[in-house]
């Protein structure tokens, strides 16, 4: 005879059979899951193009010059004496993200700053030797950052970052 | 308690959502409480199969699209991109490639259910028509489909099949040069079907809407092929057909990862591992299986516009099928003779496949020859012919009646 | 009544006839065409350590068959899908990281334009796709003798067996998809047989292994005895590189083979686990219902 109540005989194994059975079946959907959510993550060849090198002997003092890394600009400033004078004199309890000049270069390289040039506010590219404090203005939203890429006034919250480097040698230096 | 109970908003908020969308009314009347025949067999279970390959195949596609370049010059590299570099890209692509064989091994074993127990037979010939309407948009976006990879056979297939409409009169030319876009199969073409084989599975998915919508009007048919007369005769949909639909797919994905993670290139052409050459055909073309019964009747007419009039004839004929078969009698099981003609033609089908991968040479065209003829008086001669002549057996009073026959039988046994 | 019946064992007698004849008739036509074809390759079937359902890489031989590619093959096929950082990948012939960048520096690239605008050679990197040995195909070609040596990257997949009935069932069944380095190593072994009577190739080498129309290739005898050092005392004859470089050839074809099985068995596992629970499900939901 038709009926659409289900065998209610045992209950503890019948609930155990479609408790398990949901179950494994909910995991399966979320292990199906991660390969379409995975797909979206950087690729095998994105993540080989992790570091550069750039040439770094014919930057002149006072000047800016603009790589390409990971699809993002990274500015090398080739800071004046007069410059790194400046942000040594301010003082930390200033800075809305306090962090020393000496701590955003490489020790004996001094003069060369290395920054992402990805505003930290909304990810517009700052515009060098501009702003109350010659270091880069952010035309966006109007962010200002010192010669030492950190933020001094308007609403990026963080210093310009300051990627992974190192010299190869003196007139090298690798990116990432 | 029969269970076919309507449903009946509980919470405030239901009550709410009711008298504005009774959207879960609607799903209610069609996938809960909506009654089956209770003598559905596994061969029912592909409607759902079919649903399960349909999302299957939309969501990885999507994920591919992601990631894939409709450009001549770029496709092939993009697809072993996808291949190589992409996480878990190698899933993604043979997952979709496989996925579209999967799908039409699938429908055919639906349509042939349904030539067998008589499915399209009065009321459900609007059922059958936008189920045929399905297969032609299916067939459509596997071809293109098949063209993006930018291979040999992509480009060569795609060729000969557009080529086809050239045998068309006066504008067959033109009608060609306008599916190019181009005097060649080019980029304009790759980027044509691209857009197309993204647009088309959502045509699919709107006209699977309607055939499930009159399916739900005119109810299911069954292995007896006779209406349900009583509540007796019918389950509620859930939780019976559910989890026997949901059963049956979970199988039918066991067979599906053979093909996706151990012979992942069985159905596909090695010459599509080779990059598109405008200047050299390969040596043997073939398109891809499904197609394969419908290219060897395109071979076997010697005349060109003849053979495509045939090959699309002997799709478009499927859809006079409701009215080409004169029997009142639904389910082959009560048809002694269809029973035999039926099963010919499932051989005859799967010969002219066979057929249709062979090189066109003497012995072969006139097989295929033998088969066409036989599969255009299936339908045009016997089907309509057989329901004047054949004497059918006696039907069950109802599908209540036959199962305790058929349980009874087996306890006897 | 009678009559009736008759006829219904006559039509049935002679329906069962059609439908056998359609039946045997690829068989027919198999053993047919066997005997009129013209050329067919000779292709032995070999056994393979990345076959069958827990198949992995030998990654000594992908090694040793880079060496054979890179000293060899490369000298005119590209392998342009292919990059450096792959051979340190997982699943693949196991090179270190550090190896890789070595390996790689040994090769030039062109890059650029530098800011002078002009290109420049420099070392290859790891992330670098290997170089391909002419600029492009009519260079190929001219330097081929009007042959163009195809790339390499998915050679291995671009070989297939014609699918001859009933054997292409079975290879579904036992998941034989090794064709294409079957058939390199077959070809690579196959130079320098005596032709047939009757066989001539007025331009190309004979070998009876290819698959065309005809057993002439344009490429001539790629390797000799002795041609590559192998480093791990492995012989080195014609039958190991061929066999290596099969295998390495594979490797750059389906670079993710080992993880598409691996995650293969687990699936169906998991599948099956499932189906089963479903199973027991539905027949006790069914249990009351007579169906």
């Amino acid at each position: 005879m038709a009926t659409s109540t289900p065998d209610l005989a045992d209950p503890s194994r019948r609930d155990f059979l479609y408790i398990a059975t949901g179950a494994v079946g909910v995991v399966g959907a979320g292990a199906l899951a991660w390969p379409f959510i995975d797909q979206m993550n950087p690729d095998a060849s994105a993540l080989a193009l992790s570091s550069i090198e750039v040439d770094i002997s014919a930057i002149q003092p006072g000047q800016i010059v603009t790589v390409q890394w990971r699809g993002k600009p990274v500015f090398i400033r080739n800071r004046t004496d007069k410059e790194m004078q400046d942000v040594k004199a301010v003082p930390l309890g200033d800075l809305k993200d306090p962090q020393a000049d000496a701590a955003r270069v490489k020790k004996g390289h001094e003069n060369l700053l290395i920054v992402v040039g990805v505003c930290t506010h909304l990810g517009c590219i700052p515009l060098g030797h501009q702003g109350e404090y010659e270091g880069w203005f952010c035309p966006c939203h109007g962010s200002v950052y010192d010669p030492s890429g950190r933020i001094r006034k308007g609403p990026a919250p963080l210093n310009l970052e300051v990627p992974a480097y190192s010299f190869l040698s003196e007139k090298v230096v690798k990116i990432g | 308690m029969q269970g076919h109970s309507t449903y009946t908003p509980g919470t405030a908020f239901e009550r709410w959502l009711d008298r504005r969308l009774p959207i879960v009314g609607l799903v209610h009347s069609s996938f809960v409480s909506f009654p089956t025949p209770k003598n559905l067999n596994y061969f029912w279970t592909f409607g759902a199969i079919l649903s399960a390959m349909l999302v299957w195949q939309i969501l990885t596609g999507i994920m591919l699209a992601m990631h894939y370049t409709p450009n001549d010059a770029l496709a092939f590299a993009s697809v072993e991109h996808i291949m190589r570099d992409v996480n878990y890209g190698w899933l993604l692509r043979y997952g979709h490639a496989n996925g579209a064989s999967m799908f039409f091994i699938a429908v055919y074993v639906h349509m042939f259910r349904g030539l067998y127990y008589g499915s399209y037979k009065e009321p459900r010939e609007v059922l059958w028509l936008l189920g045929m309407i399905i297969f032609l948009l299916m067939m459509a976006t596997g071809f293109m489909g098949y063209v993006l990879p930018w291979g040999q056979m992509s480009f060569w297939g795609a060729t000969v099949i557009t080529s086809l409409f050239g045998a068309i009169p006066v504008v067959g030319q033109s009608i060609v040069t306008w599916l190019w876009g181009g005097f060649s199969v080019g980029d304009p073409t790759l980027n044509r079907f691209f857009s197309l084989h993204y647009l088309l599975p959502f045509m699919i998915a709107g006209v699977v809407v309607l055939h499930v919508w009159a399916l739900h009007v005119v109810g299911q048919n069954n292995p007896t092929g006779v209406e349900p007369k009583s509540t007796e005769d019918t389950v509620p949909f859930t939780p019976y057909a559910t989890l026997k639909d949901i059963f049956a797919t979970s199988v039918f994905f066991v067979f599906f990862a053979w093909f996706i993670f151990y012979i992942p290139n069985y159905l596909g052409d090695p010459d599509n591992y080779v990059e598109a050459n405008r200047l050299a055909t390969p040596a043997h073309i073939v398109p891809e299986w499904y197609f394969l019964p419908f290219y060897a009747i395109l071979r076997s007419i010697p005349d060109k516009l003849g053979g495509v009039i045939c090959m699309f004839g002997a799709i478009v004929m499927l859809f006079a099928v409701p009215w080409l078969d004169t029997s009142k009698v639904r389910s082959a099981n009560y048809r002694p003779l269809y029973r035999w003609f039926f099963w010919i033609l499932v051989i005859v089908a799967i010969g002219l496949g066979w057929l249709g991968a062979q090189e066109p040479k003497d012995w072969y065209v006139f097989i295929s020859r033998l088969l066409t003829a036989y599969y255009f008086i299936h339908f045009l001669v016997i089907l309509p012919l057989l329901g004047l002549i054949e004497t059918p057996k006696p039907l069950p009073p109802s599908i209540s009646e036959a199962v305790l026959a058929k349980t009874g039988q087996q306890a006897h046994a | 009544m009678n009559a009736n019946s008759k006829r219904m064992v006559l039509l049935r007698q002679g329906l069962l006839a059609v439908g056998l004849l359609v039946l045997v008739m690829p068989a027919v036509a198999a053993a047919q065409e066997a005997a009129t074809e013209g050329y067919l390759p000779t292709i032995v079937k070999q056994s393979w350590s990345f076959a069958g359902p827990f198949g992995k890489f030998d990654k000594a031989q992908l090694q040793r068959g880079y060496k054979v590619y890179k000293e060899v093959c490369a000298n005119c096929h590209s392998m342009k899908f292919v990059a450096f950082r792959n051979l340190s990948d997982e699943g693949g012939p196991g090179f270190t990281e550090d190896q890789v960048k070595t390996l790689a520096a040994g090769y030039k690239v062109q890059d650029g334009p530098n800011d002078a605008g002009d290109m420049f050679d420099r070392p290859g990197k790891p992330s670098d796709h290997f170089p391909s040995p002419f600029a492009n195909e009519k260079a190929a070609r001219a330097a081929n003798g009007g042959g163009l040596p195809p790339d390499m990257s998915v050679l291995a997949k671009a070989r297939s067996d014609e699918k001859r009935f009933p054997q292409w069932l079975f290879n579904a069944v036992l998941q034989y998809q090794e064709y294409g380095p079957d058939y390199i190593y077959n070809l690579i072994t196959s130079y320098g047989k005596e032709p047939p009577v009757g066989v001539t190739c007025p331009t190309g080498n004979y070998n009876p292994a290819f698959i065309g129309t005809t057993p002439c290739l344009a490429m001539p005898q790629p390797i000799q005895d002795g041609s590559v050092t192998y480093d791990d005392g492995t012989k080195p004859t014609i039958d190991n590189y061929a066999r290596d470089v099969s295998a390495f050839l594979m490797w750059t074809a389906e670079p993710k083979l080992e993880e598409r099985k691996e995650t293969g068995l687990k699936v169906i596992i998991f599948l099956i686990v499932l189906a089963s629970l479903l199973y027991f499900t539905k027949r006790r939901v069914w249990s009351n219902v007579a169906h």
